[in-house]
């Protein structure tokens, strides 16, 4: 398990550079790259999440921004309403979550290909109308949210690197328990359910209810994930349930690499970073090549970004971990 | 009673727009097995185009003309570069790389025509409102776009079941590798395809172009309703595209006109101001999934058509 392989090198050094990460932002100051990478965590938790039904089960699900939506919309309505204690607003915050993905998931893993990506969009557009909707809580303005969660006295949510350490954590213990959930006894029936769901059921396996399970487990990690988003941000409205941003947790899944369980978070980092990065480089390209910086050219970075996502899909499956693991073909996801 | 037979109206007329993006959707999903995000890309650039050809031409008919021409060779080229290297793939691959094509377009349209909406202006003749029933009075341009889209429909149907070209669409629908063994050129027929789709978005988008305001982004959130439309008709079935489409337009709008007034009974007046129109898009997702639970194939599936 402990190979020196290029991907297990590659997670390891991200493991310890998003660990001292604080420690550097600290020292020069740099709060802006540590409000970036809490955020990184928390929607490469999300995507983790969502690459357990998606890449584990095969369910394409396009509609897990709800989760986050839900989750965010948990901590703002309770702290509108005078609850700020997370010990209320997180366990509300995964418990609607969990209860929505029963429900969205027992539905629509009665039906399959097509069907089921345009299922759970549909119902994650149903939330984001239902958000609308919420003339007490801003509808479509959305909602600031101003004190984070309070919890006992040394984990203050308001300190920026302990909220970084927390997310850090739960994204940690996140990608540990898929990782033990995808090599068990249920994780191996729900791959078997992706491969091949008839002989599946035909060996005894009700695949229903096993897929139905992660379903949950999957919504329920995504609205825990809301509810740190909507700490980080400090505000929230329905625009982050809006189907381009399920879009956005499929590309992170996909970026990193669905075979492997931290894929996911190398997606969101990679994502994440080139937002941010290209547009820069899209500045520094047109310096080198007209001797001054073209006014405005920086806003086109998704310009670049569209066709990459193209290219991947079409020339690189398996995403950046896919490309790493190519040399030694032998060694299973063990990420 | 005028204001809903008004309401009606409008709703059927959103329902004409929805069957046009729909038809294409469902065309190139049914034949080409492809779910493609950047559909409503070229419903947003039939818009531009139109837009953009009336106000050098002058002329709303001939600018009309010409982005539908445009928006057809766009589509052609998009099948030709990107979109046929994604058939056969699985529906995930779709799902994402139309969606790199989505992100692709919107920032082209804005580096292009910049980052503000434009306006199609209506020619004056246009602007005049007719008399639809005794009594009854409706502006001139939405009639004439429900009337040009049953046209359309009809034109649609007529080229699908009545034409060599209809026969093969049909043929590759039903099996791809038959069809090409028979000696049709099964990859012009599927730029075809994609083009007539392109096209259909298109001539949505600039007959929407007037009534909304042209827009980065415009075709994003119709582009679900339309997804909503062939999963209640079914999939790959153009008349319950149709019928659906006109049923997910008449919830939408009855739907919007008349659920505040009715919510305002029991919560406040602002509350339902904001709460009937969320109400009435819900209702349309709600009925998209009673439809999937209830008839998981559509109320129309294609194989019994």
């Amino acid at each position: 398990m402990a190979q020196l392989t290029p991907r297990n090198v590659l997670v390891a050094t991200l493991l310890v550079l998003l660990a001292l990460l604080p420690v550097y932002c600290t020292v020069t100051g740099n709060y802006f790259l540590m409000s970036l990478f809490t955020r990184i965590l928390i929607l490469g938790m999300a995507a983790v999440s969502l690459n357990l039904i998606m890449g584990f089960g095969g369910m394409v699900s396009f509609g897990h921004a709800a989760y986050l939506g839900i989750g965010g919309y948990a901590v703002g309505i309770l702290a509108k309403e005078g609850i700020n204690s997370g010990f209320i607003q997180w366990p509300v915050a995964v418990l609607v979550s969990a209860l929505f993905a029963l429900g969205v998931g027992a539905l629509s893993l009665r039906t399959r290909g097509v069907y089921f990506i345009m299922i759970t969009l549909a119902f994650a557009q149903m939330v984001y109308y239902v958000a609308i909707g919420l003339d007490r809580y801003g509808g479509d303005d959305g909602l600031t949210i101003h004190k984070r969660s309070e919890f006992f006295n040394p984990l203050n949510l308001s300190n920026r690197t302990i909220f970084y350490y927390l997310c850090f954590a739960l994204l940690m213990v996140t990608v540990y328990l898929v990782w033990r959930l995808v090599h068990s006894r249920f994780g191996m029936a729900i791959q078997g359910a992706r491969s091949n769901d008839r002989r599946m059921r035909a060996i005894g396996f009700p695949t229903y209810r096993y897929k139905l399970t992660c379903f949950v487990i999957a919504g329920t990690i995504c609205g825990l994930a809301g509810a740190l988003l909507a700490n980080h941000t400090s505000f929230i409205n329905p625009s982050i349930m809006f189907w381009t941003r399920s879009g956005d947790l499929i590309v992170m899944a996909v970026l990193g690499g669905m075979g492997t369980v931290f894929g996911p978070v190398i997606g969101a980092i990679a994502l994440l970073v080139l937002e941010e990065a290209l547009p820069i480089l899209i500045g520094g390209a047109s310096q080198l090549l007209t001797g001054h910086e073209v006014q405005g050219a920086r806003e086109y970075w998704q310009l670049i970004l569209g066709p990459m996502l193209l290219l991947i899909v079409l020339f690189a499956r398996g995403g950046i971990d896919g490309l790493l693991a190519r040399p030694s073909r032998g060694v299973q996801s063990n990420g | 009673m005028l204001y809903l037979i008004e309401q009606c109206l409008n709703g059927i007329q959103l329902g004409m727009l929805l069957f046009l993006l729909a038809a294409g959707l469902t065309l190139i999903f049914g034949i080409m097995d492809l779910v493609n995000l950047a559909h409503g890309s070229l419903y947003m650039i039939g818009a531009y185009f139109a837009a953009t050809f009336a106000a050098v031409t002058g002329s709303f008919v001939l600018g009309a003309i010409l982005a539908l021409l445009a928006t057809l060779v766009v589509g052609m080229a998009l099948e030709v570069i990107a979109i046929r290297r994604l058939y056969g793939r699985d529906h995930l691959d779709h799902v994402l790389g139309t969606f790199g094509l989505l992100l692709f377009f919107n920032e082209l349209v804005r580096l292009i025509w910049g980052p503000g909406g434009l306006t199609l202006p209506l020619p004056s003749q246009m602007l005049t409102a007719v008399q639809v029933l005794p009594g009854v009075f409706y502006p001139l341009f939405r009639v004439v776009i429900i009337l040009a889209t049953l046209a359309v429909a009809l034109l649609l149907y007529v080229l699908v079941m009545r034409t060599r070209v209809g026969m093969l669409i049909r043929a590759g629908a039903s099996n791809r590798e038959m069809v090409g063994a028979l000696g049709v050129n099964i990859k012009l027929l599927y730029t075809l395809v994609f083009g007539l789709g392109a096209a259909l978005a298109g001539f949505a988008g600039l007959m929407q172009a007037p009534i909304l305001t042209v827009q980065i982004g415009m075709g994003e959130n119709i582009l679900i309703l339309a997804f909503v439309v062939i999963i209640i008709g079914g999939i790959g079935s153009i008349r319950g595209a149709f019928v659906a489409a006109i049923i997910v337009g008449l919830i939408d709008t009855i739907g919007r006109a008349f659920l505040p007034d009715l919510v305002r009974h029991f919560v406040s007046y602002s509350a339902g101001s904001s709460l009937g129109p969320s109400l009435s898009s819900m209702m349309i997702y709600m009925l998209m999934a009673a439809v999937l639970v209830f008839r998981p194939e559509g109320l129309f599936p294609a194989s019994s058509k």
